[in-house]
């Protein structure tokens, strides 16, 4: 007989509960903006798995590695990136992020253990790999943990990554946030197994772990599990969280693919709201919540107004920055 | 100095940087217990043990993946291609992440690391297992691309690759494994984009690289010596960074120009070396520029043909003669 899951600590809950609604409010205000034409190019946005984002952040150490994909908004955030530059990144502004030069598709900010965001589905897994190989041999006790969708399951560095972790014992943790679609195609259609990453875990000779990515608090557990693991030097480990993207794959993309009432049904177990409705019932103050609403809210709107006045990226930056020494030359 | 093969000097290479930087590991398939399939990392593995030395699965995308984290988080690995051609396999972690991770970051990575790969031909192993694979890199931003062509060098850039800040593609000629040659004491370090002039001459420069420079060489003393023709031999030992002073400066002496490449014909190295010296050349110029190159095909396995299809001594010699004569 299992016995009860171990209560989270309160101040952990709140934590988890103000980035899912920052993530959302963020989201969604970026999705605002780029049909009023101020974020250019494209976005994947994550609305609905800000659960997945929200309970791994909040069971890693500051010095852990995050690696996660062009649908990386939420675990940007979910590191404690400020969202000003984030916006002005998406702007194609100066003080963007990476100054202009990565947009949506690659967030990154070292300094956060926000490690990239990759938009080649499967290349981030060997990345994360050789971070947690690199902490392993520093004996630094951090932890790599890459995110990637269901879609990834199917691409040979999944594989490659996967087996040479386990043989290596790298301390690394896989989470594959299963959102049913590979783009615009159900994974079912397209894979041998029922669960794309958890059914596979068995040729790594890992346990198979699959969790409900909509519940902040199951995904902090299990995260938690899976991370202390490796920083024990037991090795790595493969999470598959079944979880439902609100919109289409990305801005283009209206999602019509999919049934009006499998949509319906996956927004009637929207995380933040139900993450919500659980806090208050186990006594967390309405005005309380309240607050971390409205703090999100102002956040948001501040970064929006830091990040919209500020400057596009001035010439003398193109040709820099693609070696060490600042500069691109390639020859004398 | 020493007399070392080729083959050997890139263990020692490996072995001068380890001992000097605990952040130096090398990983790739049977690179340790076996010493690799062409016996270039051999010993490494007993004398800096399985931490520094792995070996890895057939498993290319994960290796050069591998190795970019590793370089973004604190080390400098070495990661073994066991064939050039095998990049093919893991373009994506080559093209796409560690070139352009630094550009998009706008500089917050760093990527200290080389990959070392077996390159060209010579060794009748055909069509995939023999090219030249420098061109590919050469045309991508964010990657350095060097191949030497003596042990002395292989030593020297290797030093110079593995204590760059940024990602080196470093090319280990198969064909010249066994080719033995003096290695200076000590610490040797060669500095990445410094072209050498092997050999001076005044009436034609022959630009060559990795195996091919013995053969200009060589094109260049029958010239010499049957011909009357004094042909200057530039090593370019990198593509980048280039060394565009070296082939001016040559060029202005010579006021001609040859290029000899183990390449497939299109968007080989010595065209951009063609634009480069049109460019910034041409009044130094007294005659067409010349290429010299493989055919555009796939390289094949049979001695005879795959003979046919690289440059040679004779056809360098009898291309800058002939080209010469035309001249006169």
């Amino acid at each position: 007989m299992a016995s009860a899951p171990p209560q989270i600590d309160r101040e952990t809950q709140l934590r988890m509960y103000r980035i899912m609604v920052d993530c959302r409010t963020f989201e969604e205000r970026a999705q605002e903006l780029f049909f009023e034409g101020l974020v250019r190019g494209t976005t994947h946005l994550g609305i609905g798995q800000e659960a997945v984002a929200a309970g791994v952040a909040a069971a890693m150490r500051n010095d852990d590695y995050t690696f996660c994909t062009y649908r990386g908004h939420n675990h940007t955030l979910a590191r404690g990136v400020p969202m000003a530059p984030i916006f002005a990144e998406l702007f194609g502004r100066a003080t963007g992020l990476m100054g202009g030069k990565g947009g949506s598709m690659h967030l990154t900010s070292v300094k956060h253990g926000a490690m990239g965001s990759y938009a080649i589905v499967g290349a981030h897994l060997p990345i994360a790999l050789g971070a947690a190989w690199s902490a392993q041999y520093r004996k630094s006790g951090q932890v790599a943990v890459c995110f990637f969708g269901d879609g990834t399951t199917n691409i040979g560095a999944f594989h490659e990554a996967l087996n040479m972790a386990a043989v290596w014992k790298a301390p690394v943790v896989f989470f594959c946030e299963n959102n049913q679609y590979m783009e615009y195609t159900p994974i079912r259609e397209v894979t041998a197994v029922e669960h794309p990453a958890a059914d596979r875990a068995a040729a790594y000779g890992l346990d198979s772990i699959l969790v409900d990515g909509n519940d902040v608090e199951v995904v902090h557990r299990v995260a938690k599990t899976a991370i202390d693991r490796a920083r024990a030097g037991d090795g790595p480990s493969l999470i598959e969280a079944v979880t439902y993207r609100h919109g289409g794959h990305s801005r283009a993309d209206p999602g019509k693919y999919r049934p009006d009432d499998e949509v319906a049904a996956w927004k009637a177990r929207d995380p933040v709201p139900a993450y919500r409705q659980q806090l208050l019932a186990q006594g967390v103050g309405e005005t309380e919540l309240e607050a971390i609403d409205g703090d999100a809210r102002e956040a948001v709107a501040a970064a929006e107004a830091e990040a919209r006045p500020a400057p596009e990226p001035a010439a003398d930056v193109l040709e820099t920055q693609v070696w060490t020494d600042g500069g691109s030359a390639w020859r004398n | 100095m020493a007399e070392l093969t080729y083959r050997a000097a890139v263990a020692a290479g490996i072995a001068q940087e380890m001992e000097r930087d605990p952040n130096v590991v090398l990983i790739g398939e049977d690179v340790g217990a076996a010493g690799g399939v062409f016996k270039l990392t051999e010993g490494l593995l007993e004398r800096f043990g399985p931490e520094r030395v792995r070996d890895t699965p057939i498993s290319e995308q994960a290796i050069v993946g591998a190795a970019m984290g590793a370089a973004m988080t604190g080390l400098r690995p070495v990661a073994e291609l066991m064939f050039s051609d095998f990049f093919a396999v893991a373009w994506d972690m080559v093209a796409n992440q560690i070139a352009k991770t630094r550009y998009m970051t706008d500089g917050q990575v760093s990527l200290p690391l080389v990959l070392r790969t077996a390159n060209g031909a010579g060794l009748r192993f055909g069509a995939q297992h023999s090219q030249s694979i420098e061109n590919w890199a050469m045309a991508i931003p964010g990657l350095k691309v060097v191949a030497p062509a003596t042990p002395a060098d292989v030593v020297g850039l290797m030093a110079a690759a593995i204590r760059d800040p940024d990602p080196v593609i470093f090319c280990e000629h198969k064909a010249l494994f066994a080719v033995k040659g003096e290695v200076p004491d000590g610490e040797h370090v060669v500095p990445l984009g410094q072209a050498a002039v092997v050999r001076e001459g005044s009436d034609a420069t022959i630009v060559a690289l990795a195996a091919m420079v013995p053969r200009a060489r060589e094109a260049a003393e029958r010239l010499a010596a049957d011909h009357g023709i004094s042909a200057e031999v530039i090593d370019l030992r990198c593509l980048v960074p280039l060394d565009a002073h070296t082939i001016l400066a040559s060029v202005s002496k010579t006021s001609r120009l040859f290029t000899v490449e183990e390449n497939p014909r299109l968007c080989g190295w010595g065209a951009e070396i063609v634009s480069l010296v049109a460019d910034e050349g041409f009044y130094s110029l007294d005659a067409p520029i010349v290429r010299i190159t493989t055919p555009h095909i796939p390289l094949p396995s049979a001695a005879a043909l795959e003979d046919l299809a690289l440059p040679t001594v004779e056809r360098i010699v009898e291309t800058v003669r002939r080209r010469l004569d035309e001249a006169r």
